[in-house]
């Protein structure tokens, strides 16, 4: 109690130091006029009473200064001085000081930017409750690691394992929803009736899915995400109990979800239903639809919940030899699921800018030691005038503290701003299945990251000159005139530093470089038609009137006949998939006559009109196309790709084999009437698969894509094709009506290449810039430091030329050094950058030559500018100089 | 002169408070000549170590201060002691006579000792 008192007491006194000192002073002065009044009443003489009493005192300015120190606390009052001195100081090296704030804010920024998405994405768990213990549990097979999950083996591993407190599915689905006199498309989701629960999701109002709510037939109901229940219903709270016709069928709404529900992998969901078992793929063993999601039991491990999948997917394929064949089950932490996707890039970015914040810190510490270097002299004089060795070094570490404040708080504002913007670059899609992205901020987490950062940066700032203080004997360095030895340990330190700036350097510049000749590689390859002039657009007809084949045939015929007749098309057809997709909706068969084990053979499977190939650009190597004719009535026939050639028919010819299901039933016979070029029905990053191509008449469906190609920019016709096919039939659901070329252009796997191409290329052209101002500032403070030397050079008979040769050479070694531990270090890291790489090497020569031969040229120029000075001296000056 | 004793670590700020006790409300000339006098000139005492003392002392709420004119009518900060600082006396005086007993047993010849 007494003890805070006092620290209260001297802390008030750190505020009130003049006042104090001049009470002190009034005190002492009373007190000696008392003392000497004393001594004159007992005969002293004046003078010599007072310099009596002042020896007794023990000095004036002694007691002064013990009342101070005690008056207050000295190392705060230390601090006040070093950081008014450090201002001061910086206030007067005004451009020194911006740029050193200007380059820590630039990295502290950037670090700080990036670590709000790792934060976000991979460190934040996610919004379940004890999120570790959900698994995704799909199948596996030797094509699809991770596959979708048949409904009835779903069940079947519900009702057998031991390792799930519950086990839930989910899977996309769109319906369409009646909005005044059009439909629209909504993105939706369907789950089994414990998915929310399994989750641990309570509803924002009205109840969840109950058991026996995804039984055969049971009362439609649906759920609205929070999002769908404002725009749709405008929040309104009576909204449970209210009837919505979705794709014609009546359902009835049972409750809201929360806003802090988010789910990725069906992200953009508004609806959710129960799944219906009684129709489509769940009706069939052999039809794969949903991911699994399970909630560990307390104390099971994930590797023994895979071992019991395993197992029980075993037995499965035993019981059910046709279906199940090859079919294992997978079980993967649902967080490596969901947010999986992004983290190569998000680790490739955090390296980045960790590598772009050293280089800053590395540049400013050598700013700030060129600086401590040109005050040798004033450090001198202070140690031999009596400054601690300590309290130089707290001077030191307070002037860089105050840049790494100012910078650090720039810094960090920076990284706000960027936080929105990066969010704001992001394509709406890629948010939509990352949700998590837009959780990204400047929260609690990432201020400490951007605090740590500082801290540790000033750390460096602090260690360093600790090694250049004048040690020993100041009064040596003074006589010497602080001219010749000084700026040796700099030379070499700093040249350290320069050579560890342009190493760092090299590996940005080398990363940059490699992402962008795999951005450039990836948007140049062959995609298998020609993507220029075409328009696209998503179409959903209601299944109540478009139940059966005929009818789906006969509106896609109309369809396709009302777009050929907007002006300018030259082409008009449709497909259940569009290219550069994915490599998924697969297919099983059997070639007829050749040798079958009963393991399942999956190739792409696409139902297109017969003017697909043609209006695509596609071609036709062998055989024909499909023709108009050929419709349910017909014999089957079947178009394959060139992949599908060279795996199934290496050695024969292709046309007139025959291919069927894996029972070779009669009726799913199809004979082989064309090969054409490989379409790249995957991402741009993926293989060509084997493909059939089957007319949309044989296996038509509800679901397509239409595709249009036009002789004029294809984006004229865009808002046109909502108004063909609604003409056809206003029930109609259109959406995503999209340029081809744009398509592909957006697409996830060129939206990861270019932002990191984009983002690594930042970094890299910023760190270019940070080291040759790094180099010039080394090579400058040389040459200043030899301006005597290179003086008496040139009055011995040096040639300017070889003065360029002195000052470059030393440059050159720094760049060649810099650029081979910059090479060597590229290389080290080449298998971390590999994953983020597409048809480009890591050890990809042209890329490293030209880095080495840019970063060489910047060097020249940045040591050019010192090199011309020195050349340029005039022997008689240079010698004059202190 | 004969040989003058130090002051002890720690004992001024008692005999300052001892000297406020007994004089009343007394400026740091006073206080320093008056712990001279009673130690009958035997301490050697630096003026100029009272005021640091004296300002501990404040800080710690032992005593209070106000500016007043001493007998000879000058300016001069003027001691005393607080409620707290009459207590403090008491504590510090029993532990110094603690401390000055236990030194006394070391010094004088043990009893039990052979």
């Amino acid at each position: 109690m007494r003890a805070a008192r006092v620290w209260w007491r001297r802390l008030c006194g750190l505020v009130a130091g003049e006042r104090i000192a001049r009470e002190i002073s009034a005190e002492l002065e009373a007190h000696l006029e008392l003392h000497i009044a004393d001594q004159v009443r007992a005969g002293t003489s004046p003078e010599e009473a007072r310099r009596q009493a002042i020896l007794q005192l023990g000095g004036i300015s002694a007691v002064k200064e013990a009342y101070r120190d005690r008056s207050s606390v000295p190392a705060l009052e230390h601090l006040r001085q070093d950081v008014r001195f450090a201002v001061r100081q910086l206030w007067r090296n005004s451009g020194f000081a911006a740029t050193a704030m200007l380059v820590l804010a630039l990295g502290i920024g950037a670090a700080t930017a990036i670590f709000a998405f790792v934060d976000a994405a991979l460190l934040k768990p996610l919004p379940y409750k004890d999120p570790s213990r959900l698994m995704s549990v799909d199948e596996s097979t030797s094509m699809f690691p991770r596959s979708n999950v048949s409904y009835f083996d779903y069940l079947d591993w519900k009702r057998e394992n031991k390792v799930f407190t519950s086990l839930d599915v989910y899977r996309g689905a769109g319906y369409l929803l009646k909005d005044g006199a059009r439909v629209q498309m909504v993105d939706a989701a369907r789950v089994s009736a414990g998915f929310f629960q399994t989750l641990s999701v309570a509803p924002q109002i009205g109840r969840l899915f109950r058991a026996g709510e995804d039984a055969p037939n049971a009362p439609h109901l649906v759920m609205l995400s929070y999002a769908a229940w404002q725009r749709r219903f405008g929040g309104d709270v009576n909204v449970v109990g209210r009837g919505l016709v979705l794709s014609g069928d009546l359902y009835t709404v049972i409750g809201v979800l929360p806003a802090r529900f988010e789910f990725g992998p069906v992200g953009g969901a508004e609806l959710w239903t129960a799944i219906d078992p009684a129709h489509g793929c769940e009706a069939r063993r052999s039809c794969h639809d949903e991911h699994g999601v399970g909630r560990l039991r307390p104390g099971v491990s994930a590797e023994a919940a895979l071992r019991e999948m395993k197992m029980i997917a075993g037995r499965l394929e035993k019981e059910y030899p046709d279906s199940n064949r090859g079919q294992s089950a997978t079980v993967t932490p649902l967080a490596d699921v969901i947010t999986g996707p992004v983290r190569p890039l998000l680790v490739l970015l955090m390296s980045g800018a960790l590598l772009l914040l050293a280089l800053a810190v590395v540049n400013v510490n050598s700013l700030l030691l060129v600086r401590s270097e040109s005050r040798r002299l004033e450090m001198a004089v202070r140690t031999s005038l009596g400054a601690s060795r300590g309290r130089m070094v707290m001077q030191f570490l307070t002037e860089a503290s105050v840049l790494l404040g100012a910078g650090g708080l720039m810094g960090l504002a920076c990284a706000a701003a960027g936080i929105r913007f990066l969010l704001y670059l992001a394509p709406a899609d890629m948010v939509v299945r990352a949700p998590y992205l837009r959780d990204a901020g400047f929260n609690a987490q990432v201020l400490a990251f951007g605090l740590t950062v500082a801290a540790a940066a000033a750390v460096c700032f602090g260690v360093t000159p600790l090694a250049l203080l004048p040690k020993g004997d100041p009064h040596a360095y003074l006589s010497a005139g602080g001219r010749w030895s000084a700026g040796l340990s700099w030379r070499r330190f700093g040249s350290k530093l320069v050579v560890v700036e342009l190493a760092t350097t090299v590996v940005l510049l080398v990363s940059a470089g490699l992402l962008a000749k795999s951005l450039y590689v990836l948007l140049h390859v062959n995609v298998g038609f020609e993507p220029d002039h075409l328009a696209a657009a998503t179409v959903a007809a209601p299944d109540n009137l478009y139940g059966a084949g005929a009818q789906q045939t006969a509106l896609a015929r109309r369809i396709v006949a009302g777009l050929r007749t907007l002006p300018g098309v030259t082409g008009a057809a449709l497909a259940n998939d569009l290219p550069v997709s994915c490599n998924c909706d697969t297919d099983w068969i059997r070639i007829v006559g050749a040798p079958f084990d009963g393991r399942h053979e999956d190739v792409l499977e696409r139902d297109a009109t017969p003017d697909y190939f043609r209006t695509m650009g596609v071609k036709l190597l062998r055989g024909r196309f499909f023709d108009e004719s050929e419709d349910a009535s017909k014999a089957k026939v079947v178009v394959v790709n060139q992949a599908f050639v060279r795996k199934y028919f290496p050695h024969v010819d292709p046309i007139g084999q025959q291919i069927g299901d894996l029972k070779l039933d009669p009726t799913s016979l199809r004979q082989v009437i064309g090969v054409v070029e490989n379409i790249r029905e995957g991402t741009l990053e993926d293989d060509f698969w084997p493909a059939e191509y089957l007319p949309f008449s044989q296996d038509p469906g509800s679901y397509f894509n239409v595709v249009v190609r036009t002789k004029q920019d294809e984006h004229g016709i865009l808002a046109q094709i909502r108004g063909v096919i609604q003409g056809q039939d206003p029930g109609v659901g259109v959406s995503d009506e999209i340029s081809l070329d744009d398509r592909i252009r957006n697409s996830p796997a060129a939206y990861v290449h270019r932002s990191s191409t984009w983002l690594v290329g930042g970094f890299a052209a910023v760190a270019l810039l940070l080291s040759v101002i790094g180099l010039y500032g080394v090579v400058a403070f040389s040459v200043s430091r030899r301006t005597r030397e290179i003086g008496v050079r040139m009055a011995l008979g040096a040639e300017p030329g070889a003065v360029y040769w002195l000052v470059l050479r030393e440059a050159g070694w720094l760049t060649a050094l810099g650029i081979a531990g910059g090479v060597a270090g590229s290389l080290g890291l080449s298998e971390a950058l590999r994953r983020l790489l597409f048809g480009v090497e890591p050890w990809d020569a042209t890329t490293l030559t030209g880095v080495s031969v840019l970063l060489a040229a910047a060097a020249i120029l940045a040591a050019w500018v010192p090199a011309r000075r020195a050349a340029r001296l005039d022997p008689v000056n240079a010698l004059r100089v202190d | 002169m004969g040989k003058k004793t130090d002051v002890w670590q720690g004992t001024l700020a008692l005999m300052i408070l001892k000297t406020l006790e007994s004089m009343g409300p007394q400026h740091g000339y006073g206080i320093a000549r008056r712990i001279e006098q009673r130690s009958g000139d035997r301490l050697s005492l630096n003026y100029g170590t009272v005021y640091p003392s004296l300002l501990k002392l404040e800080q710690e709420g032992a005593i209070e201060s106000d500016w007043g004119l001493s007998e000879n009518n000058r300016k001069a900060k003027f001691y005393r002691l607080t409620r707290a600082g009459r207590k403090q006396i008491e504590q510090e005086q029993r532990s110094w006579e603690r401390t000055t007993a236990i030194v006394q047993r070391f010094l004088k010849p043990s009893e039990e000792g052979a």
